[in-house]
């Protein structure tokens, strides 16, 4: 009975030698080894850390069977001072899920790429503390924006809603020399200059619950762009009217019903309503006739 | 992209919690613009049904018109008069949300728009306060 035992153990032993041979079963081991040393790391890092914080992140996967249902999952992170909340989501799939997406590039406040919805308030990720937000740190994707995975939102809409402005100039008149300078005043640049800080984050549109009602109308982003060009005082009059035309119809700046909601939330901190109501106001000047 | 998530309306009614002044301004300004609306229309089928000679106190001496005495009808409920201190708490706040309103359009105070609406907030409180005993005096 032993000798049997014996010789099957034996003959285990090599075919499980054998099988340790095959590439497949090499990369499973070292894949493993890579798991456990990561959750070695983590461990070491989140002991090691002053304090940790939670995150809980939307998750939504179209495409993966069994992850077609919107749910949160929860993530612990080791919290550092200075630490935003994209360098947590960087964290958290880097060392926990590497499925988990996001949009990110410049990191810092200038590609308008990772606007997200952090404790029920539009937020850039690269631009938001750790430190200032409770704990749990709730993260979703854009509100009013379809979900294509994760935290990414489909933002072809609110594109096409920039270009509906015709964001370009058109200058009656252009300096003479091909590398000559199309000067501006002072004076009008300053007026213009919030307007220009733009980065299309889109975090304006998504909180304005106007827009999340009337998909035509403009929103403030891209009534925002229509000042930057229409105020400028380089856009020749034919251009300027007919930017004034974009504006002044029915889903143009008629629908802003000045909630603030998009002053509130841009993270360049442009005057969005006042630039709203300022172009109603050119719209209104624009149509006044005394006759 | 084959498939894409949309959270729908009834979860961004959820987020109420995390509205601003700005947004309440207007959600209230909708409402206690509806209200009265309704009210008017209220008043005008009142009024314009309550014409004439009331026909229970025409074989009375003094001949009371319909008019008055749906009125005074009207009046002796308790909870008409809970009903008008409501009525002018929602005029009055629509009237001065109105003004703030038209300040914002002319690019005036745009900087102190939460405060110019909780202002508004407090004195219409304080004027149904101020108004209770006349709209509720003697019928308590
Ligand atoms: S206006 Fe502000 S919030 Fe809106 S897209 Fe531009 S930067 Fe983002
Ligand atoms: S990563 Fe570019 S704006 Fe945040």
């Amino acid at each position: 009975m032993s000798t049997l035992e014996t010789t099957t153990e034996t003959e285990t032993e090599e075919v499980e030698q054998e099988r340790e041979e095959t590439p497949g079963d090499r990369r499973r081991e070292l894949k493993r080894e890579r798991a456990a040393e990561r959750e070695r790391r983590v461990e070491a890092e989140l002991d090691d850390a002053e304090n940790t914080r939670r995150l809980k992140v939307f998750r939504y996967d179209p495409e993966v069977e069994g992850k077609e249902e919107p749910r949160f999952d929860d993530f612990v992170v080791p919290y550092h001072k200075g630490m935003t909340i994209l360098d947590a989501l960087i964290y958290a799939r880097d060392q926990y899920d590497s499925s988990l997406t996001f949009r990110h590039s410049c990191r810092q406040a200038v590609c308008g790429s990772d606007a997200l919805f952090v404790n029920g308030r539009q937020r850039l990720g690269c631009k938001t503390q750790l430190g200032d937000l409770d704990d749990p740190i709730r993260i979703e994707p854009l509100p009013h924006q379809e979900v294509v995975k994760d935290l990414v939102v489909d933002m072809q809409h609110f594109y096409d809603q920039m270009h509906a402005v015709e964001p370009y100039f058109d200058p009656d008149d252009l300096p003479e020399g091909e590398l000559a300078e199309q000067r501006q005043t002072p004076e009008n640049r300053e007026y213009v200059k919030m307007a220009t800080r733009c980065i299309w984050c889109g975090a304006c549109m998504s909180s304005c619950n106007i827009a999340a009602g009337d998909n035509e109308y403009l929103g403030p982003a891209a009534i925002n762009k229509a000042y930057r060009f229409a105020m400028d005082e380089r856009e020749g009059e034919d251009r300027k009217q007919e930017r004034l035309r974009i504006i002044e119809q029915e889903h143009g700046v008629w629908r802003c019903q000045t909630q603030f909601s998009c002053t509130e939330v841009c993270p360049k901190d442009i005057p969005l309503t006042e630039h709203i109501q300022e172009l109603k106001r050119e719209s209104v000047k624009n149509n006044l006739k005394f006759w | 992209m084959s498939q894409s998530y949309d959270r729908g309306t009834v979860e961004d009614f959820g987020r109420w919690r995390e509205f601003s002044a700005g947004m309440w301004a207007w959600i209230f300004h909708k409402f206690t613009g509806w209200v009265l609306v309704g009210y008017l229309f209220t008043h005008i089928a009142v009024l314009s049904t309550s014409i004439g000679v009331d026909p229970a106190s025409s074989a009375v001496a003094g001949q009371t018109d319909l008019y008055t005495t749906t009125l005074r009808g009207l009046e002796d409920l308790l909870i008409v008069r809970f009903l008008e201190v409501g009525l002018l708490a929602v005029a009055v706040f629509h009237i001065l949300n109105g003004i703030r309103l038209l300040f914002v359009d002319l690019g005036l105070g745009l900087e102190v728009q939460d405060k110019s609406f909780y202002a508004s907030l407090v004195l219409t409180g304080a004027i149904v306060v101020a108004s209770i005993p006349t709209f509720l005096g003697g019928a308590i």
